[in-house]
């Protein structure tokens, strides 16, 4: 299951790639993996009753690693004996969890009030996550302990689908709502949503729910708590993750790079991203089991060196971008994490040396490898890491970059492109899976709608003035929906009325999103789209990854 | 291990104990001098260093801050191997907290013997109406299994600052006790004062002149 690119030499320096006649942003060596994610949601629904068990039979991406390292078997042996204690560990925390349960059940009768109460009516989405044995483990909203009902009734409507009609529930909707189910492994994932985000995307979100709990657990870990005890409470296993799901359903609906399946990039002069790049090469070759080498800052990449053969799912990168946004640290501490990438190996961990650059620098070094000790090696590593890109001025060119220092050209691209029609825009080249849009969410607004949404996450009718970025991305949800509808995809959509313009086009190298003034004609929009394509196409090196350096 | 290199001595502490007790927020304290009243429970381990003096010694403690939750118990021994002390934390309002503390005497004892010294720390003393550890039990425990016991409130910075500096004192006294039984038992260990010029070869005499 690993994203495994074939072989390409790669050539030390993006510049031979790059082609005139290629899209703006695509070149041939790609750090991603360019899945749609589109495409996967396509293999998701297609998976039959037989549940997809199967997703760990195929061999581990992680043990190949290891093997080719000679680190094989002194890994496994470890993995078994820490099993061990845990499970001698499970016997003794038992006492507590039944008493929590105790606790609880009374509150049951009084569910039907609870039901009513403004922690859980009138909210845009909720989501819900249950064993299939309904069991709550994770409500978006309220106490998922006073839900033990609801989860009740939708394990049933699930399991009646399954058992009696051989056939399984997608979805229910009702007049201003939509009810979307899916199950995966031993999990059931349901969203309630009165959004405009359509059933595909709906399922792309619980996805990734499903996804960020096999980065907490691993896709084998959880099976086996299942095939053990059918009955078992995963929240104990979860704990302090909830925080984790939390934010990701929050990202989702804010971040298209999520709508697109695509990872965005910090602008940064091509010389110094190179610079960057060969920083954390030439310290980090000799260091034989990393796998990943990643900088990162604001949920944007900086920049991403891999092991041979290996590349990594844009969705494992918003995992990783998640992680880092979701824990508040010390400054200056340096911490040493088990993360699972669900698409690049749902069976094991790797293990993460993740810090932030230097105190006055909020780019977030992540050092990903399979050897389990590794710390004090990799610990070694970031600190020449950060002294090298010191020393060459990087940190500084980071900062511009990320507090937007009003004379790169990427700061304000709309101003710079000079087309006062357009409004907003979001470009995602497709070989790369990388994506640029004309207002980069920055990460503290985003802690803004946290507060936000803590009292909040309700229906709001509100009158807009002006939009946000946010608001335009609500708007694409609908064109992209349609775009990659997949009875009847289209290619092109032009729709103008006296609100906004917008032009969604879809070709095999790229797909672009634009807003315009209201009322435009479509051959003005597209003379635009033309110019706006040149632009990016000329700060391509700035805006894009253009390569895929390895160790 | 404590070595030292340039005069430092370099001691590795590992904070142990039941998620949601303090462990963060004791070191936060100790590090930044801050408490936040909402828990974020640790998602992993967390490395920090702290350099402090005794007595006119340079010392330099590696922490490891783990997370209490259960999935990361089996992980445990990453970060406390090697470790020179530990500090084994429970909140005294909860009963629960201070049974998961004897779980770790007993695997620290089983895995490292008495090479490791243990602190073992009630937290929350803010909250003593609502104590649920009677002090005698846990003091009796402590001594039993040779740990020094300290209270400590995180919240209104009580008995933290003391509760490292103690330890230190212990890790320090242990291993100054350890280097005197190996210099007795070897009398030809040779002392070397890392402030001290390098020794002198023909070589470095003629740079220099
Ligand atoms: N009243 C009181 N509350 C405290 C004290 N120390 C910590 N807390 C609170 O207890 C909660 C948990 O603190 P943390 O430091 O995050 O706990 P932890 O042991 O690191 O938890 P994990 O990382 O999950 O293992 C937080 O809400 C703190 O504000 C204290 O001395 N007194
Ligand atoms: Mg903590």
């Amino acid at each position: 299951m690993a994203s495994t690119s074939k072989d390409v030499p790669t050539s030390p320096s993006g510049h031979d790639n790059t082609d005139d006649d290629l899209e703006p942003g695509a070149s041939y060596d790609s750090i991603l993996n360019p899945t749609d994610s589109f495409e996967e949601f396509a293999t998701e629904m297609n998976t039959s009753l037989e549940r997809s068990r199967d997703l760990t039979k195929k061999s581990s991406t992680i043990s190949e690693i290891q093997s080719e390292i000679g680190e094989c078997s002194k890994e496994l042996k470890e993995t078994k004996s820490s099993d061990n204690l845990q499970n001698k560990d499970e016997a003794i925390s038992a006492s507590t969890s039944n008493s929590n349960l105790d606790e609880n059940g009374e509150d049951t009768d009084n569910e039907d009030d609870y039901l009513k109460s403004p922690e859980l009516v009138n909210k845009e989405k909720h989501v819900f996550i249950l064993s299939s044995a309904g069991k709550p483990i994770y409500s978006r909203y309220g106490n998922e302990d006073k839900l033990a009902g609801v989860c009740g009734v939708i394990q049933a409507l699930v399991s009646v689908v399954e058992e009696q009609n051989r056939d399984i529930l997608r979805s229910i909707i009702t007049k201003d709502c939509k009810a979307v189910f899916l199950v995966k492994g031993p999990l059931i994932l349901v969203a309630v949503s009165k959004s405009n985000e359509s059933e595909t995307q709906l399922v792309l979100q619980l996805t990734y729910a499903f996804n960020q709990i096999v980065s907490v657990l691993t896709l084998t870990q959880l099976n086996r708590i299942f095939e053990q005890r059918r009955n078992y409470d995963l929240r104990r296993l979860l704990s302090g993750a909830e925080r984790l799901i939390d934010n990701l359903l929050i990202f989702m609906e804010k971040d298209p790079a999520f709508l697109l399946g695509a990872v965005r990039c910090l602008p940064l002069p091509e010389k110094v991203r190179e610079n960057i790049t060969n920083a954390i090469i030439s310290t980090c070759h000799k260091i034989r089991d990393l796998v990943f080498a990643i900088l990162i800052a604001g949920n944007q990449l900086i920049t991403l060196v891999r092991m041979k053969k290996y590349t990594l799912h844009p969705s494992d990168i918003h995992l990783l971008f998640n992680l880092v946004r979701s824990s508040e640290s010390f400054k200056t501490a340096e911490s040493w994490t088990p993360i699972c990438l669900p698409k690049f190996d749902a069976t094991g961990f790797l293990h993460g040396h993740v810090s932030y650059i230097s105190e006055d620098c909020q780019a977030c070094l992540l050092l990903l490898t399979v050897q389990r000790d590794a710390f004090y090696p990799l610990s070694q590593a970031k600190h020449t890491i950060s002294d090298k890109l010191r020393r060459s001025n990087c940190l500084t060119a980071i900062n511009d970059a990320l507090n937007r220092s009003k004379d790169l050209p990427t700061t304000n691209p709309l101003k710079h492109i000079g087309i006062p029609e357009i409004r907003h825009f979001m470009y995602k080249c497709k070989s790369t899976a990388q994506l640029f849009t004309s207002d980069p969410i920055c990460l503290d607004r985003l802690q803004d709608y946290r507060q936000r949404h803590k009292e909040g996450g309700d229906v709001v009718k509100k009158k807009v003035e002006k939009l946000s970025d946010i608001d335009y991305v609500r708007n694409y949800r609908e064109f992209c929906s349609k775009m990659h509808c997949a009875c009847s995809p289209a290619k092109l959509i032009f729709r103008s009325n006296s609100l906004d313009t917008v032009l969604a086009w879809i070709t095999n190298g790229f797909e672009l999103y634009v807003t315009f003034d209201p009322l435009m004609e479509k051959d003005q929009a597209i003379r635009a789209v033309d110019r706006l394509l040149r632009w990016i196409k000329n700060e391509e090196k700035r805006i894009f990854i253009m390569n895929a350096p390895t160790f | 291990m404590a070595q030292s290199s340039n005069g430092t001595n370099n001691f590795k502490v590992v904070l142990l104990g039941e998620g949601c007790v303090g462990k963060t927020s004791i070191l936060l304290r100790y590090i930044e001098d801050k408490f936040n009243e909402k828990h974020l429970s640790t998602l992993q381990a967390t490395f920090l260093n702290k350099k402090l003096n005794i007595n006119g010694k340079r010392i330099n403690l590696s922490i490891w801050d783990t997370a209490g939750q259960e999935r990361f118990h089996a992980l445990g021994p990453i970060y406390y191997r090697n470790s020179n002390g530990a500090i084994l934390v429970y909140d005294i309002t909860d009963q629960y907290s201070f049974v998961k503390v004897k779980n770790w005497v007993k695997e620290l004892k089983k895995m490292l013997g008495s090479d490791i010294v243990l602190a073992i720390a009630g937290n929350k003393i803010d909250l003593d109406h609502e104590r649920a550890v009677s002090l005698e039990e846990a003091t009796q425990y402590a001594e039993q299994v040779g740990a020094k016991h300290y209270h400590t409130s995180a919240k209104i910075n009580e008995g933290v600052e003391e509760l490292f500096l103690n330890l230190t004192r212990d890790m320090l006294e242990r291993y100054e006790s350890k280097k005197q039984t190996e210099v007795t038992r070897s009398s030809r260990v040779l002392v070397v004062d890392d402030e001290a010029p390098p020794p002198s070869s023909c070589c470095s005499s003629f740079m220099g002149a």
